[in-house]
């Protein structure tokens, strides 16, 4: 591979997506931003509805043009994959940015072989023949871990376990070594050992292909795992951003402290677990002023009305949506660290 | 209340056995059957939270809608307060029904869509008759964070959290002794999880009720769970109190999901990562079904003889030959049992490096 790892693959500008409905008019996204290079695993968290999923179909261009209204720049190898006319766009996805999905029961084909649809995924982008083609599919799946890959090539979907399946969708998207590889929850469907392996499996693909990984997860856990840098998304917008480690050793917004708190832990049992007051806002009507307002504990007069602006606010530390004064964050992060040390 | 309210138990199994047939083969001649829970010997204290944890097939759910009676038991035992149900008729079963309550996962699918949450909270007051319904639901549905307004109210007017604590009202609307709680978070949102554990926790202690709480989340079950139920393949493989289970388990496939738990927290961890999948309930390995996938496994013995559940420490007790002697383990003393030979294990093979 001649590229180089931290080099600086996808630019995210702005990113809004709007779905016009009988109700209303859907504020899916609003003015996300982020970047990734290779090498990095760039974790997107937040709750149902928050908007992590529909980011990367907009990324992707799966959404329907006709009925969505996208704005923003998506910047890919120089071109804004928003703007590509739909036959370019069709070379670039799935060769050159891949998806794995969350069920890879609803993703496979039950009625053709698996090998024959991983196959068929290789010749959606190349000339190769039939033959080439199945043993790529082969290959691949011996790749991905998965035993005797030359006779489980031939059987259907159902013959496979869910963690099988998952694999073969992950071998499936590295047909043509893509530069991207977007998961979104992968691992949401499986067993938690088998979830094991495949986040370690993730881990394994992107250092020996040498990619840019995209992890979508509601699971924080997952998140610290296997992320380099996270970003936390709420009601369409982007509220914190950084390094991974940074994220969860300080986290800056209050949403990030809810999530953390309310979050049951395995390490011991606590006496009350902290939940988030209310409930995630509808996204016809969105809050005004920050959407986090309304559940926020710590919101004061220019949380209604103001929308915070993503920026770092303070030297050392990283992009957050919050108007706390930085000082007040910090003092307040560090009760909370108290508290749960305790 | 029925007068025999005096022993500490409240449910025991024994023996509990369950199979499913299915049918296999070309025209579907062949019978197989599906070991779904094998030789299952637990009991539910009054008051507390048993906790039955395993991964998707291990039997969890089908342990409890047998405890139930909701599924008819292949062979052993169920009693329920004190008395032997594992063969009342349906009929018999009726007033017994009251004391012994679900909740369930899916609460978009539990609940009706064409009935108000009204009629859904007061479904089970109609069927045993009780009178004054409309205020009892009223209560409840505040006793469980919503509102008496919401007595008209649809289903599809309610979020996932909120519909959950609907489900709650109805199982709690008889005073029943017992409430199995069949993975009622997994549906819902991190920040609504707490929210909705937080109301069982609270109503546990409000009504002494007794819960069986069944998850694949581990991080979940510590936070409510006084005894943990370790299942694996249709069997318990580990049982004993809450702490017990987590600081010091003693079963390897209990260590490999404790330690399979991704964590926010900073610290290195022991990661026990299992090669190959679960396999089949149909045709479950011989003597102890964990054998394939153990990192301890000892030829010629864990293949060969079925280890017993046994008391390892005081309330708590594990199937396993060669059980963990500390926790956390070093990889190589995990696969070094104490006083046993090592021997080739070619089914490891490649698995080590995954």
């Amino acid at each position: 591979m001649t590229s180089s790892s931290g080099e600086r693959m996808l630019d995210v500008r702005g990113l809004t997506v709007r779905f016009p409905t009988s109700d209303g008019i859907v504020q899916a996204v609003s003015d996300v931003s982020f970047a990734l290079s290779r090498g990095e695993t760039l974790g997107i968290v937040g709750e149902s509805g928050s908007g992590k999923s529909v980011s990367n179909l907009a990324i992707m261009g799966l959404l329907n043009r006709a009925r969505t209204v996208i704005s923003g720049e998506v910047e890919f190898k120089g071109r804004d994959l928003l703007t590509l006319p739909p036959d370019e766009l069709r070379k670039v996805r799935g060769k050159e940015i891949a998806m794995v999905f969350q069920d890879p029961f609803a993703c496979l084909h039950p009625m053709y072989r698996v090998g024959a649809q991983i196959a068929e995924a290789f010749t959606a982008h190349s000339d190769a023949g039939k033959h080439a083609a199945w043993s790529r599919a082969v290959e691949l799946l011996d790749h991905v871990g998965i035993p005797n890959a030359k006779s489980r090539a031939r059987d259907y979907p159902h013959q496979f376990s869910g963690g099988m399946r998952q694999r073969a969708m992950i071998a499936m998207a590295l047909v043509h070594n893509p530069d991207i590889l977007i998961c979104d929850e992968p691992t949401t469907a499986l067993d938690v050992t088998v979830q094991a392996q495949i986040l370690e499996l993730i881990e394994d693909v992107k250092r020996e292909f040498d990619i840019g990984v995209i992890l979508v997860t509601h699971d924080l856990g997952v998140v610290a795992e296997t992320a380099n840098s996270v970003m936390v998304m709420y009601a369409g917008r982007v509220m914190e951003y950084g390094p991974a480690a940074e994220i969860f050793r300080h986290p800056q917004h209050p949403y990030a402290w809810g999530l953390l708190d309310s979050m049951p832990t395995i390490e011991r049992r606590l006496d009350a677990l902290v939940p988030i007051e209310g409930s995630p806002p509808s996204l016809l009507a969105p809050p005004s002023g920050c959407p986090f307002h309304p559940r926020c504990p710590y919101r004061f007069e220019p949380c209604a009305t103001k929308l915070p602006p993503l920026k770092v606010p303070a030297d050392g530390a990283h992009l957050d949506a919050c108007h706390l004064p930085y000082d007040k964050k910090v003092e307040l992060g560090a009760q909370r660290a108290k508290k749960v040390a305790a | 209340m029925s007068a025999n309210g005096s022993t500490e138990t409240l449910v025991e199994l024994e023996h509990l056995t369950k199979h499913f047939d299915v049918k296999q083969g070309v025209f579907a001649r062949g019978t197989a059957k599906v070991h779904a829970v094998e030789d299952v010997t637990l009991q539910v204290r009054r008051g507390e939270t048993l906790g039955i944890v395993g991964e998707s097939g291990c039997g969890k759910s089908t342990t409890a809608r047998v405890m139930l009676r909701l599924l008819d038991v292949t062979s052993g035992t169920v009693r329920f307060d004190g008395r032997d149900i594992t063969h009342l008729s349906q009929r018999a079963l009726r007033p017994l029904r009251r004391e012994m309550q679900m909740v369930f996962q899916d609460p978009y699918a539990s609940l009706n869509p064409r009935k108000s949450v009204g009629q859904i909270v007061g479904t089970p007051f109609a069927i045993h008759g009780v009178k004054n319904a409309r205020s009892r639901v009223q209560e409840l549905l505040e006793r469980v964070g919503l509102s008496p307004e919401h007595y008209n109210r649809y289903p599809h007017e309610f979020s996932g959290g909120q519909r959950q604590r609907i489900g709650v009202a109805r199982a709690l609307a008889l005073s029943p002794k017992l409430i199995v709680c069949d993975e009622p978070v997994s549906a819902l949102d991190v920040s609504i999880q707490a929210q909705v554990l937080n109301l069982l926790r609270n109503l546990q202690s409000d009504f002494n009720l007794t819960y069986v709480f069944i998850t694949h989340d581990l991080s979940v079950l510590r936070q409510i769970a006084d005894r943990i139920a370790v299942m694996y393949l249709g069997r318990v493989v580990e049982i004993g109190d809450s702490e017990q289970i987590y600081d010091a388990p003693k079963h390897p496939y209990t260590a490999a999901l404790l330690s399979a738990v991704p964590r926010t927290g900073t610290d290195p961890r022991q990661r026990i990562v299992l090669s190959g999948d679960v396999p089949s309930p149909i045709d479950p390995p011989q003597a102890c079904v964990f054998h394939p996938r153990c990192p301890r496994f000892h030829r010629g013995h864990c293949d060969v003889e079925e280890p017993e559940l046994r008391d390892l420490a005081p309330h708590h007790a594990a199937a396993c030959h060669y059980p963990l002697e500390r926790w956390p383990i070093t990889d190589e003393e995990l696969r070094q049992a104490e006083g046993a030979v090592r021997e080739d294990r070619p089914h490891l093979e490649g698995a080590a490096h995954d």
